[in-house]
């Protein structure tokens, strides 16, 4: 089987635990505003890389992974369920820890069986309140919600990630909301707040695109900690 | 045989015959705690500290050189005792007759001594440059065989950094015995080695190393009387931690007053001190705050140690390095880690101190290691940037378990092994000379074997390998005649007395030969093969640069395609050197590593067929070139890797720069993943790696701001150097380097 596969990261150490393999996948379905990697957004036919080639080349990092392992990111890595299925399988044989992170917007069947083989999800819940989900992510955000509770109910691990970007989501009251927001879930391990940058300025002007933040500034280190004090991180 | 200053000490065969490595496996104490015991700076040390740091302030204000005495022939002899501050100094012994100020070193070559001296404005004496007319350098000696054709590579740069001019180093005495066994057992013990060898048949090999033991129980007669300057008496051995460290470092002093040796490393001392540290800390004669104090004394007269060099000779080997190896950790042979808390504390002088290139901090890297060890180096690395990492479980089954290193990456077994260094020679460049048919590119001039110029309008990968591969065969012939002509000379007119003094006389040698452009070659034939390379021709009809249509895998992306070009390389230049014979049947050996000269190697180099242009410079060691790894930075050290050890015995260095953040986003989550990535690497037989964990827009505001970054230390190349020591070239090939960054 194949799938679309954007790029290899061999060295991950911020998505998910330890050293890990992190495989961006081609395609995403969303368009949030604030993108890093808009790349990714669609899958190109010269990406299509055979699952044997790719659990492969997730191999060839096997001596460096100790607590880590892989992580599915992307581009949205629930578009390609069934082939990362297939993949994750292989990797369970190796006794590797996978991670998928996702936005959780999609649900059906061929997820459901791709998370028989995950171990932790990192899951993006970009914003607090539906009108500024509905404006930066176009998307419905109770499905986030709604697949967080599937997970609570597989009794499957989660990261809650979200980026701060400055005037939209930096205030106490923000991070207040995403607390009593997340308050009733049991499998939540824990909270990772993101500094928004714009390392991505580079791809869209390649791209020929706008940057829809462009003129917001990114958020400062002293900034997240603070955050994360009042989340009590 | 006993002594009242072994009480305490285990084991036999050790007191009958030189055996340090079993004294150590006898008697020393393994650790496998954190550094929680481990103590701060003492006020003294502070204080000592304080002046030393104001002298090197002094020293970078003058332009990198505080003085220089050009009226005296630097050896054991010639100044009086010298102090830094007599009433703080716990360790005492300079150089010269004052702290930082350079001596004069004419054996091997009396115009480098010249030069340098003119160099910083001074002038070398008269008396001395009378004196040397009626003798012969080391470097007099060598020019007088050198043929035209070693003339012709060595001016051209096709082979650069030879040491026919300064000492060649990378000896290193086993200064430890001095401190175990005093210096009239090892007097003793030569006098003996004397008589036994002059019983045979006094044929040439015979008669010069007869003279040479005369030489060396010469000066190892007048190492006693050294350390008698400062009131020591080393003729019997130490009975206490200081004076182990006393003594050991007297023989490492004298060395350095009698040869300026390119890399003068240091061992593997740290265990071996430990013991005698143990030993009074139970005796209730130390106690942890005062055992760190000796380590901060020794390890500040280690950083005192200078060589005067000539401009030419910074840019070869930038920032003034000294190569003041010292190998630390390591397991046994019977894998029981030789770490102890002396480990701890050699590491803890870059936190008491400051962070400093010198002693250059190597880790004997092993998967066993004790968690909490792994853990300590990899903060180390994080906090200092200052410790190297080579890989134990490799080198152990091959030297045993008392080798060390000299300069970066040299291993070879304390007391039993010397090696006769030889830079290294440039790779790209003979490739390009194969294309021209034996010319040299820049100064068109024909060297080699003569040959028409290739003439396809592209570039024949087949064809192209087998022209490679004539040169090289020729290269390595010169090379290997090159190198003999050159340690002929050294033994004869600039032997190490000391050096090899502290050797068994039985002593094994190793030829050190070595390559640059590693990378930039196999890219070149990962082009010529993958993708299509026109030749572009200058008006003298020379192949001058090239122009590339189409991809190509390259070097640094764990790609089968070309990283098995490099190990083929390797296994091709390796083969071809061991054809020929070598100076006193010394053993071949092959690194890839540049130090700083990947820089002037590629300012000599015209453009390649990679895509690199003219003059522009090779990545460093075996480094895939700048920027050129597009899978992240597990995949550029797997294809490092792959290059295989056993070809490359003399060493494989790898300089790896990281942003914290990229490590992870914690403190604790940094170390455990660089524990994690040193672990992988290490267990897929890879050879070396200088870790760096900083940001490139650290190292361009300390080139824009160098006051505000003094003591700024980054791992180059084997070694570590001052940023602000590197010169703007050096400085600025640092930052184009490929620093794994998160995406």
């Amino acid at each position: 089987m194949k799938g679309y596969i954007h790029s290899i990261q061999s060295l991950g150490t911020v998505d998910g635990p330890g050293v890990r393999a992190v495989i961006f996948t081609d395609g995403c379905h969303l368009r949030c505003s604030f993108c890093q990697n808009p790349d990714t957004w669609v899958a190109k036919e010269e990406n299509l890389m055979d699952e044997g080639e790719l659990v492969r080349r997730i191999l060839r990092l096997r001596s460096y992974i100790k607590d880590g392992g892989v992580t599915f990111s992307g581009g949205e890595p629930l578009l390609q369920a069934e082939f990362l299925t297939e993949v994750a399988k292989k990797l369970k044989d190796n006794r590797l820890h996978i991670t998928l992170d996702t936005s959780g917007t999609i649900m059906n069947e061929k997820v459901d069986k791709l998370l028989d083989y995950v171990d932790l999800v990192l899951l993006d819940i970009k914003f607090n309140n539906e009108s500024d989900y509905k404006k930066h992510v176009k998307d419905d955000m109770n499905k986030p919600f709604a697949f967080l509770k599937m997970l609570e109910e597989r009794g499957i691990p989660v990261w809650i990630r979200q980026v701060i970007i400055p005037t939209i989501n930096d205030t106490e009251e923000e991070v207040l909301a995403l607390k009593k927001r997340l308050a009733p879930y049991k499998n939540i391990e824990k909270v990772e707040l993101l500094q928004f940058r714009k390392l991505c300025l580079e791809k869209y002007e390649q791209m020929g695109i706008d940057f829809p933040l462009k003129d917001y500034p990114e958020t400062s280190k002293e900034k997240i900690a603070e955050l994360e004090k009042i989340f009590n991180i | 045989m006993e002594r009242k200053e072994w009480l305490g000490f285990k084991g036999e065969s050790w007191k009958n015959e030189i055996n340090v490595r079993d004294f150590i496996v006898e008697n020393y104490t393994a650790y496998d705690g954190d550094d929680s015991f481990l103590a701060g700076p003492t006020e003294r040390t502070n204080k000592l500290m304080g002046k030393l740091n104001e002298l090197l302030k002094k020293e970078q204000a003058n332009g990198g050189v505080i003085g220089i005495d050009p009226e005296t022939v630097s050896t054991l002899l010639n100044y009086p005792a010298a102090y830094l501050d007599k009433e703080l100094e716990l360790i005492v012994g300079l150089q010269t007759g004052a702290p930082l100020v350079r001596g004069v070193h004419p054996f091997c070559g009396i115009r480098m001594e010249r030069m340098a001296c003119k160099a910083y404005g001074y002038e070398l004496s008269p008396k001395i440059e009378e004196e040397f007319q009626y003798r012969t350098t080391h470097n007099d000696g060598v020019f007088r065989v050198y043929s035209d054709e070693m003339r012709a590579v060595r001016h051209t740069g096709i082979i650069t950094g030879l040491p026919d001019s300064y000492g060649r180093g990378r000896i290193i005495g086993d200064y430890r015995r001095i401190a175990l066994y005093g210096m009239d057992f090892i007097i003793e013990k030569k006098k003996e080695d004397k008589k036994r060898i002059s019983r045979g048949v006094m044929d040439e090999d015979t008669i010069r190393l007869v003279e040479e033991i005369y030489k060396q129980i010469q000066f190892l007669e007048q190492l006693k009387q050294m350390a008698m300057l400062y009131g020591c008496d080393i003729s019997r051995p130490a009975e206490n931690a200081r004076e182990a460290i006393q003594w050991l470092y007297f023989g490492y002093l004298a060395a350095n007053k009698e040869q300026n040796g390119a890399a003068m490393s240091l061992g593997r001392t740290s265990t071996f001190i430990d013991i005698y540290i143990e030993r009074d800390i139970e005796r209730g004669i130390l106690t942890e705050e005062t055992a760190q104090e000796l380590i901060d004394q020794f390890v500040m007269k280690l950083r005192m140690i200078r060589h005067l060099r000539t401009p030419e000779y910074n840019e070869l080997f930038g920032g003034d390095p000294m190569w003041i190896t010292e190998a630390i950790g390591g397991m046994t042979v019977k894998d029981k880690t030789l770490v102890t808390k002396n480990s701890y504390r050699f590491m803890n002088t870059l936190y008491n101190l400051g962070s400093a290139p010198e002693p250059n901090m190597t880790i004997l890297w092993s998967e066993m290691l004790p968690e909490n060890f792994k853990k300590f180096c990899a903060k180390v690395s994080i906090d200092t940037d200052s410790i190297q990492y080579e890989n134990d479980d490799l080198m152990r089954p091959i030297y045993g378990d008392d080798y060390a290193i000299a300069c970066c990456v040299s291993a070879m077994k304390v007391g039993k092994q010397m090696q006769f260094f030889g830079a290294r020679c440039n790779l790209p460049k003979t490739l390009l000379m194969a294309l021209n048919g034996g010319i040299e590119e820049r100064y068109n001039m024909q060297i080699g074997p003569v040959m028409p110029i290739y003439d396809k309008e592209v570039l024949d990968y087949t064809e192209v390998m087998e022209r490679f591969d004539f040169y090289l065969e020729w290269l390595a012939k010169t090379y290997v005649n090159t190198m003999n002509c050159i340690h002929f000379m050294h033994d004869k007119y600039a032997y190490e007395r000391i050096q090899m003094g502290l050797h068994d006389t039985d002593v094994e040698r190793l030829m050190a030969f070595g390559v640059a452009g590693l990378s930039v070659i196999t890219d070149s034939f990962s082009a010529i093969k993958y993708a299509k390379v026109k030749p572009i021709k200058n008006e003298n009809g020379l192949i001058v640069d090239f122009e590339i249509e189409g991809d190509f895998p390259t070097f640094g992306n764990d790609d089968d395609r070309v990283d098995r070009i490099a190990v083929s390389i390797l296994d091709k230049v390796n083969n071809e050197l061991k054809k020929n014979p070598t100076y006193r049947n010394a053993r071949h050996t092959l690194s890839a590593l540049t130090i700083t000269s990947n820089v002037v190697y590629g300012k000599k180099t015209g453009s390649t067929p990679d895509g690199r242009k003219s003059g522009e410079p090779f990545a460093p060691g075996a480094n895939p070139m700048h920027n050129r790894e597009k899978n992240g930075a597990l995949a550029s050290l797997n294809s490092v890797a792959k290059l295989p050890y056993e070809k490359c015995l003399d060493g494989i260095s790898n300089t790896f720069s990281i942003v914290p953040e990229a490590l992870g986003r914690t403190k604790d989550d940094q170390i455990d993943n660089l524990v994690s990535i040193l672990d992988g690497y290490f267990m897929q037989m890879a050879h070396h790696i200088n870790i760096n964990v900083l940001n490139r827009e650290t190292l361009i505001k300390a080139m824009e701001e160098p006051e505000l970054y003094p003591n700024l230390t980054i791992r180059v190349s084997g070694y570590a150097v001052n940023f602000h020591k590197l010169s703007k070239e050096q400085q600025r090939e640092a930052i184009s380097r490929t620093f794994h960054t998160t995406i």
